[in-house]
């Protein structure tokens, strides 16, 4: 993985994705419909181009790991984990079913699922950890990825572990935020200004690279350059639309918490080319 | 009751420290984490030794928890402290998502509990982790009696699947269990057999109850003394057959009576085998300012209390 990345296949993966998503949403009849479209190339590009994985081998000692923090968008991670074959797809139409194991919030034990989370906040932590461990084991080249949402940024523990992983110069950790503008209440910049945002990390110790969280290229470059980075831990902030790809989702925060019905999945469906 | 030499009395957090210290020798996977309150909780005996393995957070309870739990997640076994008003109570929701949801081998060492902790008053006086730790599916919470006793459950800890919560105290304590005794998370300790009444204790009030067991005896009354320092899992076997044997039973603890050791094992006794149930406690109130004993007289914790209380319970036979 990793060297040239093929933008056109990825493309239509994300697109497939989408569609997937769109799928076990309303299949499912709730969930996070905006905050999964919103960030599918960046865990799809993370999955392809970063991350070393064997979805044959879920535990594999020398693996990255990924916590998704914004736990809520795991309709996201499910249909990449699937895609790369952690489970199978039709494991995907039991999102938020009974004795499902794909719960509504992710739940620790699904293949290549390292974290449960859902309470919003505590992924950069556990992510931390992850990256002192490592570092313990002298796993030198294992890296640890964090997605967290732009409005998640509204919790104190993030800062807390900002604080962490630059104090001790994780630069084993790469976080990523999906900036995506919208929380449930509404614009982030009416609920709680975030802003500067890239500031605030800078100052916070953390190398800062902003990015179009939809565009792969730009994607994998930063990926790239925080591997590369040392000394401090790397943020990616990824400019993203929330409900991309759906011209009736994107930018809505009523679409935050809500999956579509029957006739907006077709009307979904049918945008994405399906 | 032969302990009045209070040169040799330590604290329950003295244990923590020193089984923590024995962890870092026996097994290189044990990383201890605290939230600036290194030298308070003791952590800072296996800092000075194993600085590597020692990792400092600043005020912040919630990331420290939170850090644990990936700490388990790559095979380490972590134990968090701090003071158990912040470990227990700021970092809840840390320590239900990021570790119990996970049944992590997540271990917190809160220090600080009870009523005990004397000057410092009701915002550092932890009365409510027993409550709050017990009800997380997969905690076990322990309050050892004494040095030893802490200093064995520590260990033990380290070793039990999933996460535990160590409930400990800063007041210095008399030594009332002996080096040779076992000890094992989950199983209650019967101190004495009697027929007349069953008094079950935890923490400080273990000493407090040997010390009630004076005074009923010049009474004639006889009584079971069961040193419950696991409060979850709960051994239900020996609180059932001691309620058995005496037909009443005597709950004493240095912590809130809503939902703490008292209401564990009434909940248990209630449904199982019901006799008349009195709880020594603390009762829907906050701590306040003073120096720990008088505190303890004042929250009405004492042996005295224990023995009335005892009376109490036998007559609603």
């Amino acid at each position: 993985m990793n060297s040239k990345i093929d933008t056109k296949t990825l493309e239509k993966t994300a697109k497939d994705i989408r569609a997937q998503i769109l799928k076990m949403l309303s299949n499912a009849g709730s969930g996070h419909t905006g905050g999964s479209l919103s960030c599918v190339e960046i865990i799809l590009s993370l999955y392809a181009c970063a991350l070393r994985h064997d979805p044959k081998n879920p535990k594999l000692a020398a693996r990255d790991r990924f916590v998704l923090s914004k736990g809520h968008a795991c309709p996201a991670l499910y249909a990449v984990l699937a895609h790369f074959g952690y489970f199978p797809k039709t494991e995907l139409m039991k999102l938020r079913k009974l004795g499902s194991s794909l719960q509504g919030h992710p739940q620790f034990g699904l293949p290549g699922l390292e974290a449960s989370t859902g309470s919003l906040g505590m992924g950069l932590s556990i992510a931390n950890g992850m990256a002192l461990a490592a570092r313990m084991d002298k796993k030198n080249d294992v890296k640890i990825y964090c997605l967290m949402g732009d409005g998640e940024t509204n919790e104190g523990q993030v800062w807390e572990a900002a604080m962490t992983a630059s104090h001790y110069k994780l630069d084993n950790i790469c976080a990523i935020i999906d900036f995506n503008k919208l929380q449930i209440d509404g614009f982030l910049c009416d609920v709680k200004n975030v802003e500067p945002i890239k500031e605030k990390w800078q100052s916070f110790g953390w190398e800062v690279f902003e990015v179009n969280g939809h565009d792969f290229k730009a994607l994998t470059d930063a990926y790239n350059k925080a591997k590369t980075t040392k000394g401090k831990p790397s943020l990616i902030l990824a400019h993203t639309v929330k409900g991309k790809g759906v011209s009736f989702i994107e930018n809505k925060a009523q679409w935050h918490g809500i999956a579509p019905k029957p006739d907006e999945l077709e009307r979904a469906l049918k945008e994405l080319g399906e | 009751m032969n302990n009045q030499d209070k040169s040799t009395w330590k604290g329950t957090r003295d244990g923590y420290g020193k089984g923590l210290l024995e962890l870092g020798q026996k097994n290189k996977d044990v990383v201890v984490l605290s939230a600036d309150l290194t030298s308070s909780t003791r952590a800072d005996w296996f800092k000075e030794k194993f600085p590597d393995r020692f990792f400092s957070f600043g005020v912040a309870e919630q990331d420290m928890v939170s850090t644990a739990a990936g700490f388990a997640l790559s095979g380490k076994i972590p134990f968090c402290c701090s003071f158990g008003v912040f470990a227990s109570g700021r970092a809840w929701d840390q320590v239900r998502t990021s570790v119990a949801y996970m049944n992590l081998n997540v271990n917190i060492g809160g220090t600080h509990g009870g009523i005990s902790v004397g000057p410092d008053g009701a915002t550092h006086q932890a009365l409510e982790e027993i409550a709050l730790m017990r009800v997380l599916p997969h905690m076990s919470v322990v309050a050892p009696c004494d040095f030893l006793e802490a200093k064995k459950a520590t260990v033990a800890a380290a070793y039990t699947p999933g996460p535990v919560y160590l409930r400990l105290s800063r007041e210095n304590l008399p030594i009332i269990t002996k080096e040779e005794d076992e000890f094992e998370i989950g199983k209650a300790k019967i101190l004495k057999n009697g027929s007349d009444i069953t008094i079950i204790a935890c923490g400080i009030m273990v000493y407090q109850a040997m010390l009630a067991d004076e005074i009923l005896k010049k009474k004639n009354i006889e009584a079971t003394i069961i040193n419950l320092h696991t409060i979850k899992p709960l051994d239900a076997k020996a609180v059932i057959n001691a309620a058995k044997k005496t037909k009443a039973v005597v709950t004493c603890e240095e912590h809130l009576l809503a939902g703490g050791m008292g209401s564990a094992v009434a909940e248990l006794l209630s449904q199982n085998y019901p006799v008349p149930i009195e709880m020594i406690g603390v009762n829907d109130r906050f701590g306040e300012s003073g120096s720990p004993w008088e505190l303890m007289k004042k929250f009405h914790l004492m042996p005295e209390d224990i023995a009335d209380a005892c009376e109490r319970a036998i007559s609603r036979k």
